[in-house]
């Protein structure tokens, strides 16, 4: 049997099984959570792992979508799957639509452009009372049943969760292996050379951050249905800078980062609201910890100390994925010289 | 008519604000490649800072304004020696800090002065309005204008006639160049981030009067100095001037208006310059 099909069935044979394991609602509900904010932090993956472009605007999407859903189903009175597919589809053209803007940039102005983006969207559902409900928020009655299933209890709703979650997963891990992905990251290492070679670099950058927007649309849709709630807390840049942060604390450029990133972050700031109301500062002070003392991330730094541990030399990795924010920095400062 | 006035003078008020604020953050982002997103932190930070200054010293608000100035910038010159030089160039990991770093700073406010909104009085002598031809004119904000105006000339000078200014723009321009012909770009950094802070604290106490200091004040700010310097350029005093006032003029009159599409007006200016000339209107092209 190859490896991925190995991982793949461990995998989703664990996600079957957790729910028995845990037995309680509680960390059903709390398991639930961190796969989608796992979900998110993959989403940006695509554009921060793989592309090299940092977003700080992904709440845009997650939140977008969550509150498009929540819009078609409470005051739309649509039919709930048809409430997810045009929840998805508007979070997917934001994302079009935004990319377009944000790829006028490179580097840090990149950054700016997204951040810039992402805080418009949470104006307008904080001062658009008439459409956003404002401050409030907006409600469901209940879970909404898509096609027909009733997910609102802990268990059907963890399951639901899970297998989307196994479904993007497939998708992102062959995204990862397929010749676009592989274009995708040449634009991120090798601009110029891209350009060269006959890619249209901004084409393939447009077409991850599409990518990005879809897959944080889905989360965000998870969101909404486990929350049945939204705000505009949601779209909030500290929304952004937790998955943001989750992508790059487990270690951005590989499946497994943001994944470990979200189970950490979500654990974290559950544990934590439980003896502190003061999640923002500890979130700051994960920032500048991670950046300034694990500039590469957990799984790679991890995965480095296990090799000094077990004594393999490791191997000079020349494709290694990004290993460092600086390196991307430096990366695309060189993009730019070419543009 | 009493209604373009006010309106019109609110914006003159916000946009000198607003330059307090986008210029530090166009210099610093000009001349480190950091967009430093602590920067509506500083602000905000500026305001609680200089009202508790001003009630130390018995409620003058100017010695508030200049201790909300001086303390962020304190801030500011320690977060860029102690933090930011560690990282020097890793540009990206120093705006990850320096957004952790807002993150710390809003949430240390709250903590240290709480929830509810603090009101910071003006100067008895212009909390009065002045009347001219049978309308009313709010005197603080042509006082807030008149200060902006001040400080650009200010700031307008320092760069184009000192040693300093020459030595700034030559960082913005050739960093590696101004480095090989013996400029201490590294100070430069520190000198710049302290200025640019203290700008912003004197913003945030300038402001005061006008919005008072409460929670989220830093998130209401932050957005429009990244579309004031998006659409002026980076590294720009000129670019962050005329931004200002265009960004403040195209919010006021949004918000009065339309106040449920204030944001999507602020996004149509951001949007046509992306797509027309992407560095910002009197922006380079950052290297």
């Amino acid at each position: 049997m190859s490896r991925p099909l190995a991982t793949a069935l461990v995998l989703a044979l664990g996600l079957a099984v957790l729910p028995w394991l845990l037995g309680n609602e509680f960390y059903v509900n709390l398991t639930s959570q961190i796969l989608i904010y796992a979900l998110a932090a993959l989403s940006l993956n695509i554009l921060v792992g793989y592309a090299g472009l940092t977003s700080l605007g992904h709440a845009a999407y997650f939140g977008g979508a969550a509150y498009a859903c929540a819009w078609l189903i409470s005051r739309g009175g649509v039919d709930p799957t048809v409430a997810a597919v045009g929840a998805v589809a508007f979070g997917t053209a934001l994302a079009a639509v935004f990319g377009v803007l944000s790829l006028r940039a490179t580097g840090l102005g990149f950054l700016m452009i997204t951040l810039a983006l992402g805080q418009i969207m949470w104006g307008l559902a904080y001062r658009w009372n008439g459409l956003t409900g404002g401050d409030n928020g907006m409600r469901m009655g209940a879970r909404p049943a898509p096609l027909g299933l009733d997910i609102s209890r802990p268990m059907p709703f963890y399951y639901f969760t899970a297998i989307v979650f196994g479904v993007a997963l497939f998708c992102l891990w062959r995204l990862a292996r397929s010749p676009f992905g592989a274009s995708l990251r040449g634009t991120r290492d090798q601009p110029r050379r891209m350009r060269m070679l006959g890619h249209n670099v901004w084409l393939v950058q447009w077409v991850a951050f599409v990518m990005a927007g879809f897959w944080g649309s889905i989360a965000g849709v998870l969101f909404v249905y486990y929350n049945q709630f939204i705000s505009p807390n949601t779209l909030a840049l500290q929304q952004s800078a937790e998955i943001l942060l989750m992508s790059i604390l487990g270690g951005a450029g590989s499946l497994a980062g943001p994944i470990v990133g979200a189970v950490v972050i979500t654990l974290v700031k559950n544990l934590a609201s439980s003896y502190v109301d003061r999640w923002n500062t500890l979130l700051g002070v994960i920032f500048v910890v991670s950046v300034m003392f694990m500039p590469e991330g957990l799984v790679p730094g991890s995965q480095r100390l296990w090799r000094r541990f077990t004594g393999t030399a490791a191997k000079p990795q020349a494709d290694a994925p990004p290993s460092n924010a600086g390196a991307l920095v430096r990366r695309s400062s060189g993009r730019s010289e070419g543009a | 008519m009493q209604f373009w006035v006010i309106q019109t003078l609110n914006s003159f008020a916000l946009g000198g604000l607003l330059f307090l604020l986008s210029s530090g953050f166009s210099l610093i982002f000009g001349l480190m490649r950091v967009p430093n997103l602590a920067h509506g932190a500083f602000f905000m930070l500026g305001a609680y800072v200089g009202v508790t200054a001003m009630g130390q010293v018995g409620g003058n608000f100017w010695l508030g304004v200049l201790g909300g100035g001086l303390g962020v910038a304190i801030l500011g010159g320690l977060l860029e020696r102690f933090i930011l030089r560690r990282l020097a160039g890793n540009e990206q990991g120093q705006v990850l800090v320096t957004l952790g770093f807002a993150f710390i700073i809003a949430d240390m406010c709250l903590v240290a002065w709480g929830g509810d909104p603090i009101p910071i009085p003006a100067p008895s002598y212009v909390n009065r309005p002045l009347f001219f031809a049978g309308l009313a004119f709010p005197s603080y904000r042509l006082v807030v204008l008149a200060l902006a105006i001040v400080m650009a000339l200010v700031l307008h000078l320092v760069m184009d006639r000192t040693r300093l200014g020459a030595m700034i723009r030559a960082g913005v321009d050739d960093m590696q160049m101004a480095r090989g012909i013996g400029i201490r770009v590294s100070r430069l950094f520190t000198i710049v981030f302290c200025l640019g802070a203290g700008l912003a604290g004197v913003g945030g106490m300038m402001g005061g009067p006008i919005m008072s200091a409460y929670p989220g004040l830093d998130a209401d700010m932050l957005p429009l100095a990244l579309v004031v310097v998006i659409l002026g350029g980076v590294g720009s005093l000129l670019g962050a001037f005329v931004g200002s006032f265009a960004i403040s003029f195209i919010y006021n009159f949004g918000t009065a208006l339309f106040p449920d599409l204030a944001y999507v007006i602020l996004f149509l200016p951001m949007v046509l310059v992306l797509v027309l000339r992407p560095q910002g209107l009197f922006g380079r092209m950052l290297r």
